[in-house]
């Protein structure tokens, strides 16, 4: 059986992570409704307004099922406004806004300022350097002891896991570089015959 | 900032990055706090901060300039997600004040005067990026080669008529199609005849898609036109005075954010479009005279 990864496209860079995994062999499905996410195997979270974001999922009926599926242990990779939404407290946020609560970690919404502060620069990873692209970005100011963190910026996590949920506050799709995408893949169990 | 010393900002891969974000989105013209807090509260993935919609532009008349820094500020102040403004074609000083204001995007804007009736602003010398209008591929080009980093219809902005925004879509997308199925020398004669850089028309030849994201933008007053110019190709919309020149703007503005994500399913369509109240009155193209055509600003 083919494994399928879902991408959240409610808004945000879903085109992009679409044709980095594309580029992987990886078949991906655009998910908007609760029915096409019942159809993939692992679900990757792009970045675009976390707030935009949050109120799709309640009107789309997404975030219970989500919620539910990650519970059960589908391999989930936010970036940026992924990882704001998987993280378990959002620092600066909508006071409405809801998270997965999937990676326990505290993350400021764009922390690092706003668009003229955004900024590219390589980070250390667990799969090497890796060139980061920063856009508004999110900080991770706490990191839950059952939290491995995969990639620094200096000395502040960036890159962080729990399980199978991975979380990114830059943007591998933006890098034309898929080792973090591969990294995810691996996280299912079917990995190696996509 | 933290940052290693590797790092730099204001490149065009962190320029054409927040463009990339705000695909599938919304973005709304506000013109006071409220207003925006309404429009993040209905999921508009940014604001356009201006002091009056396109809509009291055209009736108003006389010069339409950037808005006042204070009301800029205090629209940011108010909300989370990014907030753009404009700034008016070829007036770079207005374009060096917003941004340091801090706003996230600059819109080189048809909709307000020209102040340079030749060239536009130099784009790459600039932090902030930039959203430019073009109503054909070859403007959109134009606009790219000086540094645009998203490029929107220019549509006829305070209409509520998606007409003129559909003929821009149907024109650039229709332009990109054909390119890709030109052959290499084919290519030469596309770029003189749209007065495009050549390597950006074989960029597309190429990829198969335009250097930077295309929006829609001017007319969108319902939930059906942000669908429509998302199954015509554009990859996010703007919405101007659609949105708060309407009877109730916060359940307009939350469906045509959920129209606009939801853009190819007839079935979501039908149900965020029930009973809205009456969308702005509009005006027909034979209505206004080329003099009052924002369109046709810009070079």
């Amino acid at each position: 059986m083919n494994s399928c990864v879902g991408v959240l496209a409610l808004q945000g860079a879903f085109a992009a992570h679409c044709e980095s995994l594309s580029s992987i062999g990886v078949k991906t499905v655009e998910v908007r409704t609760p029915e096409q996410l019942a159809s993939v195997d692992a679900l990757l979270m792009p970045g675009g307004e976390s707030s935009t974001m949050s109120q799709l999922l309640e009107s789309s009926g997404l975030f219970d099922p989500i919620a539910a599926r990650i519970a059960e242990g589908m391999p989930t990779f936010g970036t940026c406004a992924g990882m704001i939404l998987l993280s378990s407290e959002i620092l600066d946020g909508r006071s409405d806004q809801r998270s997965f609560n999937a990676i326990d970690i505290s993350v400021r919404r764009n922390a690092f300022g706003r668009q003229v502060d955004s900024f590219e620069s390589d980070i250390d990873t667990r799969v090497g350097q890796f060139h980061g692209v920063f856009i508004r970005a999110p900080r991770i100011e706490r990191v839950g002891a059952e939290v491995e963190v995969l990639g620094r910026l200096g000395d502040e996590p960036v890159l962080v896991q729990q399980g199978n949920v991975m979380a990114a506050s830059f943007h591998p799709e933006l890098s034309h570089d898929v080792r973090l995408h591969e990294y995810f893949i691996s996280l299912m169990p079917t990995a190696g015959k996509v | 900032m933290s940052s290693s010393n590797s790092s730099s900002v204001g490149t065009l891969r962190v320029k054409r990055g927040l463009a990339e974000m705000l695909k599938g989105g919304v973005i709304m013209d506000v013109v006071t706090p409220e207003q925006a807090r309404v429009a993040e509260d209905a999921g508009a993935c940014a604001v356009m901060a201006l002091e009056r919609v396109p809509a009291d532009i055209r009736r108003d008349g006389g010069v339409a300039r950037m808005s006042d820094p204070e009301m800029i500020e205090a629209i940011k102040a108010s909300v989370h997600i990014p907030v753009m403004a404009k700034a008016r074609i070829g007036y770079f000083v207005e374009a060096q004040i917003l941004e340091a204001l801090g706003v996230d995007f600059v819109d080189e804007s048809e909709v307000l005067t020209p102040a340079d009736e030749k060239h536009h602003i130099d784009k790459f010398a600039f932090t902030v990026p930039f959203v430019c209008g073009a109503t054909n591929l070859g403007e959109a080009l134009r606009r790219v080669s000086e540094g645009a980093c998203m490029i929107r219809s220019k549509g006829e902005a305070g209409t509520g008529n998606i007409v003129e925004a559909v003929r821009h879509l149907r024109s650039i997308f229709g332009d990109i199609r054909k390119i890709t199925q030109a052959d290499a020398s084919e290519l030469f004669d596309w770029a003189k005849n749209l007065q495009a850089p050549l390597p950006l028309v074989q960029e597309i030849a190429e990829t198969g898609k335009f250097p930077v994201p295309i929006f829609c933008a001017g007319g969108i007053a319902t939930p059906a036109d942000a669908a429509l110019a998302m199954q015509l190709g554009a990859e996010a919309v703007f919405v101007g005075s659609g949105i708060f020149k309407s009877d109730d703007p916060a359940p307009r503005a939350k469906a045509i954010v959920e129209a606009t994500t939801h853009f190819r399913d007839p079935q979501i369509l039908a149900k965020v479009s029930r009973g809205l109240g009456a969308p702005m009155t509009g005006i027909g193209m034979d209505e206004i005279n080329e003099a009052q055509k924002f369109a046709s600003r810009g070079w």
